[in-house]
Formats: structure tokens, C-alpha cells, sequence
């Protein structure tokens, strides 16, 4: 049998061959599609690059001007403010939601199966719905706070800065709560029930059972949970471009958004790099805050033990 | 309050469902099923109202009186309008193959790589596997910028190509960490045996692995097909024909036309540019979670 064989299929066996073929496709793609864009688009960031015409280096002076440009730390702002509320408030419905799903209902599977619904269907295509949903002459929403006696004349939700950074946040959170809701209820199916028969048996009640049982064992996932949707919502762009393009008065503008702008719109590839550059930081300083979170935490679950 | 239920608990609960009959039904409706309902009617509303707007002639969606949670005269009007009178069969038809090419590609080189990392384990497997992690959190919108300028020096702009290409970038990585931990799952004994009885690699891979990670590729393909589906950033960047686009970009750069809004024909094309993903979904929800909650677990 071993004689047989020839050198090439010998080859095929060795572990370090055979897993660097296998490798190679998916590397190929992703160091050309991935890792050299990464490269390139940091390079960029320190050019005048525009649209047709290879830039110059530069050094810091994108950031420079960026640094100085009321556009883009109104952009910045706007970008915090957004992640922040709608980081925290689909996290707290997202995780109400998850503990009702997780009660004994009827109809659990399709419940949640249809909750999850505003998160797979395109979010361009659903914020086309919150645009009519939000129209100044035709909103939905103003016309029964009208005829419920709230308001008296029709919401412009998407005219005024305030109002429009808080629509354009509702609906990031109508597409968000059903992510955190779902992937929070994996977390709590795998809470054994006999905690919380132990816990009553020790008469804890219902909050000192939350507070003491499903939120220490929910900790990590939820740490893995909430970074997923830091991320995603500090570099949202579809909701924004598609309800408001960043208007009224740059009011909505996330650095996202004013990138593709800066870039694609106007032209100036080196500006619009360096702003999607800027991202990076928060980025990571959002990715280490969670990882190094999670291991203190476990940490001190582990010496806290007995 | 706590000191009769702990006292009736420790003598009476018997099963692991704790103690649900001591909720009274009045309780149960204030405390789990009203909120239950207005989350369902918010998430669940704006489908509605895409539906009913899409059937509503112009007349009633531009009127303040009547009411308008319902359609007193459905039309098929914008449905017609949209499939005849613009491009948007085309961005359909573009989507769908996109969409299949660039899951399939992704598929196929992913299950290579996560074969190769978790179980070949070659030199420096783990760090690779760190690696696709990494390139997994990288979001679309900090890479389109210079990935707009590759695309232009290849001459692929504005062509399927350009994003048959680009979509396995933030594909591969997520399709290779959910198979990664279904291979991981697969007992070892398995190859092991299979190895002693002289099976080669290759021959392990297609008869032992694959078949035992065909839930896990459900999973995999269906997210990444709704994941190609719903993107948009680079579809809005690459492409600029008409003929080209897909269908959420489509929608918006094509269907709004100056400050008149035709609403009725956009919600129609929101709605059925939503259905086919809704329907794939609701046939392979169980996979679907599982990806989804699959991606997220360490």
C-alpha cells in the first residue's frame, strides 16, 4: 500500500501542505479584498487624494483640518450620541424582550421567529417605511397623536435637528432590539432552571434572582452581544443615508455617512479616508473595552466562588 | 411577599418550571403578555404599513380624512408601475445572482479554511483563526473607500463582478468562525478511525466532515445569502447603471425622483424586495438562529 503512493498524494497528508492549500483561496480574497484595502485606506487618509488623481503624502494634514472643521466634530458628536442611546436602550428592551420570550408562551418558536423579522429584512428597504412613516404632511404617527388630542399640528421628524437625530435613533433601535433579544435568549437557555428553583428555595425573589442569578451567568455573552451591536451602530450608514443623508444642517451626519460624502460625493478620497481612518480607535478602544471587561469578570467570578 | 411563596415553594415545587401556577392569570397579562403585544406591534408595524401602502391608491395615501389603517379601494397600480415602467426586475434578477455567487464562493472557500484551521491544525492554525475573528469585526464602512479605488484600478466598476468580489470580504470570515465551531464539534475519533483505516484527508473531508456539517453550511449559506441580500454600502459605491444595481439601491437612488415622493410605488418596492428574504427565512429560522446565535458565542 505505501509504495504506491506518490509523492503528491504523501503531500496531500502532510498537515501543514494540505492546510495551506486549503487556506489559500479564502486568504487570496481576503489579503486583496481586506487586509491591503486596511493598509490603503489608512495610506489615504495621510494623502490629498482625489477621485482620478493618485494623492500625495500629506502627513497629518487631513487630520489637521478635520480636527478643525465644525462639520466633522458635529459629525463626531452625532456619532457618540447616537451610539450611545440606541446602545443602551437596545440593550434594555432587547433584554426584556429576551426574558418574555423566555417565559412559557404559547407559540414560543413563532414568536420568535417574527421577532426577529425587522433584522433580516434589508434596512435600506425598512427605512424607506420609517421615511413614510416619519413624512411631515403624512405621518402615521402625527395623524393619531392628533386625533388622540397630543399635538396640535404635525410632527417634522425629519426637518429639526433634535427631532430627526431622535427618529433616525428609533428606528436604528427597531432593527437592533430583535438581535439583542434573540441572541440574549441563547444565553438564558442555557441557565440551568435549578438555580432559580435553588434561589426560591432560598427566597430570593423575582428581582434577586435576576440581579443575582441570570445577570452574573449572562454577563459574557451579553459582553459579546453588546460589542457586535457598538460596532455595528457606531458605523451605521444605510439608515441615515437613506432617511436624511445627514441633514437637516448635518444634524444626523455620522462619521460614516460624512465620509462617503467627503469621498465618493465630493470627490476628496484623502478626506473621506481619514475620517473612516478616525473611526478606527473608537473601534478598538470599544473591542479591548468588552474583551478585558469580560476577563475581569470572570475573574472575579472565578475567586469569588467559595 | 417573598416569605409565603419561599414557604409553599420548598413544600410543593416539584418540577423544574419553578413556580408559574403561582402566578395568578391577571399578573401573567399585565407583566408578560401586554408587553409581548406592544413589542410585537411595534416591530411588526412598519411591514404593515409597506403593505398597505403599497395597495393604496394615490388618492387615499395623500387624504387626512378616513382612516388609514385600512385600504377602502386596494390597487395594484404601484405593483404594476414598478415591475413595467422601471428597472426594477433587473435589480431583482441582479441581486439573486449576486447574491448566489458570492454565497456560494464564500461557502466553498470557507469550508475549506475552517477545515484547515480547526482541524488540520498546521503551524500557526490558531493564529489564523484569531485572524478571521479579527477581519469579521472590520465593518464595510471604513473599507469602501479604498476598495472603491482596487475596484476602479481592475476596471471591475460598475459591474456584478465588482461585488461578487468585494461581499465574500465580510462573508468569508463570518461563514468561516460559524464552521469552525461546528468542526470544532465534531468528535476527533471519527477522523481518527477513518485515518487507521487508510482514508486520505480529502477523502475524510467529503465522506466524514462534510456530511456530519451540513446543518452548520445551512446556517452558514443562509446568513451569508441575506447578509449579500441586504447589502448596501458597497452596491452604492461600485455601481452606478442602472442596469447593475440591486434592489435596495435601486430603490432609493432610482425610485425617488425629485421632491415629488411616489410612495405607493416605493413601499411596494420595499416590500417585495423584503419578501424573498422574509420567505427563505421563515422556511430555515431554526438555522438561521442558530447562525446568528452560533456567530456571537465564543
Amino acid at each position: 500500500m505505501a509504495h504506491t503512493q506518490t509523492a503528491l498524494s504523501r503531500a496531500l497528508e502532510n498537515r501543514s501542505v494540505l492546510g495551506g492549500l486549503f487556506m489559500l483561496p479564502a486568504a487570496v480574497l481576503l489579503l486583496l479584498f481586506l487586509t491591503y484595502p486596511l493598509g490603503l485606506g489608512t495610506w489615504l487618509g495621510f494623502t490629498d487624494a482625489k477621485v482620478g488623481r493618485a494623492g500625495e503624502w500629506v502627513g497629518l494634514d487631513n487630520f489637521e483640518f478635520l480636527w478643525g472643521d465644525a462639520v466633522t466634530r458635529l459629525a463626531l458628536f452625532n456619532t457618540l450620541f447616537y451610539t450611545a442611546v440606541a446602545s443602551v436602550v437596545k440593550f434594555v428592551l432587547g433584554l426584556w424582550l429576551a426574558l418574555l420570550l423566555n417565559k412559557h408562551l404559547p407559540f414560543k418558536a413563532f414568536l420568535r421567529a417574527i421577532v426577529l423579522l425587522p433584522f433580516i429584512v434589508p434596512t435600506a428597504l425598512s427605512a424607506i417605511a420609517f421615511w413614510w412613516i416619519y413624512d411631515s404632511q403624512f405621518s402615521i404617527i402625527s395623524w393619531a397623536l392628533l386625533r388622540l388630542g397630543l399635538i396640535d399640528q404635525y410632527i417634522d421628524f425629519l426637518g429639526q435637528p433634535w427631532h430627526a437625530r431622535f427618529a433616525t435613533i428609533a428606528a436604528n433601535i427597531w432593527r437592533g432590539v430583535p438581535f439583542v433579544a434573540i441572541t440574549l435568549l441563547a444565553g438564558l437557555q442555557t441557565i440551568s432552571p435549578s438555580y432559580y428553583e435553588a434561589a426560591s428555595l432560598d427566597g430570593a425573589s423575582d428581582w434577586q434572582q435576576f440581579r443575582h442569578v441570570t445577570l452574573p451567568l449572562l454577563t459574557p455573552i451579553i459582553a459579546v452581544v453588546m460589542t457586535f451591536s457598538v460596532l455595528f451602530t457606531f458605523t451605521d450608514f444605510q439608515l441615515i443615508y437613506v432617511l436624511t443623508r445627514g441633514g437637516p444642517l448635518n444634524a444626523t451626519h455620522l462619521m460614516a455617512t460624512l465620509s462617503f460624502q467627503r469621498a465618493i460625493s465630493g470627490g476628496s478620497l484623502g478626506e473621506g479616508a481619514a475620517i473612516a481612518t478616525a473611526m478606527v480607535p473608537f473601534l478598538i478602544a470599544a473591542i479591548l473595552f468588552s474583551y478585558f471587561g469580560l476577563q475581569r469578570r470572570a475573574w472575579q467570578q472565578g475567586s469569588g466562588d467559595k | 411577599m417573598t416569605e409565603p411563596i419561599a414557604a409553599v415553594a420548598s413544600s410543593d415545587v416539584v418540577d423544574s418550571t419553578g413556580m408559574r401556577y403561582l402566578e395568578s392569570l391577571p399578573r401573567r397579562i399585565v407583566t408578560i403578555y401586554v408587553p409581548i403585544a406592544a413589542f410585537l406591534i411595534v416591530l411588526l408595524f412598519p411591514f404593515y404599513w409597506m403593505a398597505i401602502t403599497t395597495f393604496k391608491p394615490n388618492a387615499e395615501l395623500l387624504s387626512r380624512e378616513g382612516n388609514p389603517f385600512w385600504v377602502k379601494n386596494p390597487t395594484l397600480a404601484h405593483i404594476h408601475k414598478l415591475l413595467f415602467d422601471t428597472a426594477y426586475p433587473d435589480w431583482l434578477w441582479n441581486t439573486v445572482l449576486i447574491s448566489v455567487v458570492a454565497t456560494f464562493i464564500s461557502l466553498t472557500m470557507s469550508v475549506l479554511a475552517a477545515y484547515a484551521i480547526e482541524r488540520l491544525r498546521f503551524r500557526g492554525s490558531r493564529y489564523v483563526g484569531m485572524s478571521i475573528f479579527l477581519a469579521y469585526l472590520v465593518p464595510p464602512s471604513i473599507l469602501f473607500i479604498p476598495l472603491a479605488t482596487i475596484i476602479y484600478k481592475l476596471e471591475l466598476f460598475d459591474t456584478r463582478l465588482a461585488l461578487i468580489l468585494t461581499y465574500p470580504t465580510f462573508l468569508i470570515p463570518f461563514c468561516t468562525w460559524l464552521l469552525m465551531g461546528y468542526f470544532k464539534s465534531i468528535p476527533l475519533e471519527l477522523e481518527e478511525c477513518a485515518l487507521i483505516d487508510g482514508a486520505s484527508r480529502l477523502q475524510i473531508l467529503v465522506k466524514i466532515i462534510l456530511p456530519l456539517a451540513v446543518p452548520g453550511m445551512i446556517s452558514a449559506g443562509i446568513f451569508a445569502f441575506t447578509l449579500s441580500w441586504n447589502e448596501f454600502i458597497y452596491a452604492l459605491t461600485f455601481v452606478s447603471s442602472s442596469e447593475v444595481k440591486t434592489v435596495p439601491v435601486g430603490v432609493i437612488t432610482e425610485l425617488v425622483e425629485g421632491d415629488v415622493y411616489h410612495w405607493g410605488s416605493l413601499m411596494a418596492g420595499a416590500l417585495l424586495g423584503s419578501l424573498p428574504v422574509a420567505v427563505l427565512y421563515s422556511f430555515f429560522v431554526e438555522y438561521y438562529v442558530s447562525g446568528l446565535t452560533g456567530a456571537v458565542k465564543e
